[in-house]
């Protein structure tokens, strides 16, 4: 049961919190941020495949950019050592540039893609880059959201 | 219309039904964002202390911290004083130069790496934690504390394996560890310095490395000069014992030989730790993984490091001059006035649970004491470290 809403608004006026899906981190290539492209089950009647693995891709391109160690990242790092590291406190470093431009991304891809599918996508920054916290919302006036609820309670109540 | 809106919500759609009990650093909870709000480092959850409105952070016991800057101090300023003007005279004027820019330097690295945020994870928010929980104990059977979980992944053919830490919630990334003294969890840790007074991870590594080799070359130079003003002193007098007491006015026995001391074993000690550092870095390893043997293959198996980049040049340039990590922890950010990070996620706001004075749930005081459905802390804490 796919609910419909139209953009951002009408999801934060009308929508209630009916689960929360977390993405992890992969780590198969090491410490370098990476999520799982793994299409989690419960997204299955919401959102396209295809759309939610894009998603994850770019955010994981940013990253990878964002981390990248080459010439500007040695410049960057010869420089800041010369300085004695001073420059970070006036600087802003590429990594933050990066994150950044994956904020609007985010943003984009929330207005445009998830929030008209009940959807909404938090920057992995806020939960440490542990996680992409996807959080999916019903229709205040749907029943569908007390079997959410329970599921989720369920697993609270431990 | 806030409070109409708040009517039509259902409690039960809520993901954390159990309300957290309040807590008290937030000061009074305020219900509308108006009044004095609360930064997130008011109600961080490890042990450490912030000033300067949580720019700065040092580790809770940084005890050892004001001895190492004062070494610093009081030999260098014993150098200016007394080596200086006699070396100037009769060398070159260039050493109290040198001198100069490497007891700057010396000093503002010690200080970043004192302050910086060595790369700390936030603990995992009460939803993460469950649903970790859910995929880990599917028997729902949760009346004894569970063994001491892991997972293992493949990182670059490699087999590591992932522990699961029980104060913060969460499988540890790779390389992570949790530091009983600061009760976080680091990213890349490598050990807790007592000397620097905050643990050394991933942020602010290349401060320490950096301030460990410029203060070896420091005592280096200083010792080399101290010992040359005294050689020259001594051969233009009758020996070394009456250069050193020549006149207690101009040269004072006791903060000489006090240098000497201090530069002796100094020199020595940092020396033979720079030296390990460097090997670390150019092998990619952190002071934690050396001391467990976890690459060093001595179980007989084939175990390799996963990180290294096989080149000397290559790791030295990944560790050192990598790009900086941000802050993982909004020191400075302001906790939400209506506590929503948790309840609707951080990019919606329900003004309607500001009202609500029952639901405390907070992104930050929610981490200080685990929720109901959490095992007590006490039994996290002797596990974790």
């Amino acid at each position: 049961m796919a609910t419909e809403f139209h953009n951002l608004q009408e999801l934060r006026h009308s929508a209630s919190l009916a689960n929360k899906v977390f993405i992890q981190r992969d780590y198969s290539e090491g410490t370098t941020c990476r999520f799982q492209t793994k299409f989690p089950s419960e997204l299955e009647s919401r959102i396209e495949r295809k759309l939610f693995e894009d998603t994850v891709k770019t955010l994981n391109n940013y990253y990878t950019e964002a981390e990248k160690i080459g010439g500007q990242s040695y410049l960057e790092g010869c420089l800041a050592c010369s300085t004695a590291y001073l420059i970070f406190l006036c600087m802003e470093t590429r990594y933050e540039k990066v994150l950044k431009k994956i904020s609007k991304y985010i943003q984009e891809q929330n207005e445009k893609i998830f929030a008209p599918r009940g959807l909404l996508i938090t920057d992995p920054i806020e939960r440490g880059m542990r996680v992409i916290e996807i959080s999916i919302y019903e229709d205040r006036g749907s029943s569908g959201s007390s079997s959410g609820s329970s599921s989720v309670s369920g697993s609270t109540a431990r | 219309m806030n409070n109409c809106e708040y009517q039509q919500i259902d409690p039960r759609t809520l993901p954390t039904p159990t309300p957290t009990p309040h807590h008290g650093p937030v000061g009074d909870r305020p219900e509308e964002p108006k009044g004095k709000p609360s930064r997130k480092w008011h109600v961080f959850p490890g042990k450490n202390r912030f000033y300067c409105d949580g720019r700065i952070m040092v580790a809770r016991q940084s005890g050892v911290l004001p001895l190492t800057l004062g070494l610093i101090l009081i030999t260098s300023g014993l150098f200016f004083i007394f080596d200086c003007p006699f070396l100037v005279k009769h060398l070159t004027s260039c050493i109290p130069v040198i001198g100069g820019f490497l007891f700057v330097f010396v000093v503002i690295t010690l200080l970043q790496t004192s302050f910086t945020d060595p790369g700390i994870l936030p603990r995992a928010t009460p939803d993460e934690a469950a649903d970790i929980e859910k995929q880990i104990d599917n028997t729902g059977n949760t009346s004894y504390r569970p063994p001491p979980r892991t997972k293992e992944v493949v990182i670059n053919q490699q087999v590591v394996k992932l522990k699961y830490c029980f104060t913060c919630k969460m499988f540890r990334p790779p390389r992570t560890s949790h530091c009983s003294l600061c009760d976080n969890c680091v990213e890349r840790f490598d050990h807790h310095c007592p000397w620097v007074g905050n643990c050394v991870g991933k942020r602010n590594y290349r401060f320490f490395y950096t301030f460990i080799v410029s203060l070896s070359f420091h005592t280096a130079f200083i010792f080399g000069c101290v010992t040359t003003h005294l050689s020259l002193r001594a051969q233009g007098g009758k020996g070394l014992v009456f250069a050193l007491q020549e006149s207690p006015g101009r040269y004072p026995l006791p903060l000489t030989a006090v240098e000497l001391v201090i530069c002796f074993f100094s020199v020595w000690s940092i020396l033979g730790l720079s030296g390990f550092h460097t090997y670390l870095v150019a092998s990619n390893l952190t002071t934690n993984e050396d001391i467990k043997g976890s690459w060093s293959g001595k179980s007989g198996e084939d175990v390799t490091n996963p990180y290294s980049q096989r080149n000397i040049f290559v790791n030295c340039c990944s560790v050192l001059c990598g790009p900086m990590p941000p802050s993982l922890i909004d020191r400075r950010g302001f906790l939400p006035a209506d506590e929503s990070v948790q309840t609707a996620g951080a990019d919606i706001e329900l003004p309607d649970l500001a009202n609500k004075s029952e639901i405390n749930v907070v992104g930050g005081p929610s981490q200080l004491a685990p929720p109901s459905p959490a095992p007590p802390s006490s039994q996290n804490n002797s596990s974790s470290a």
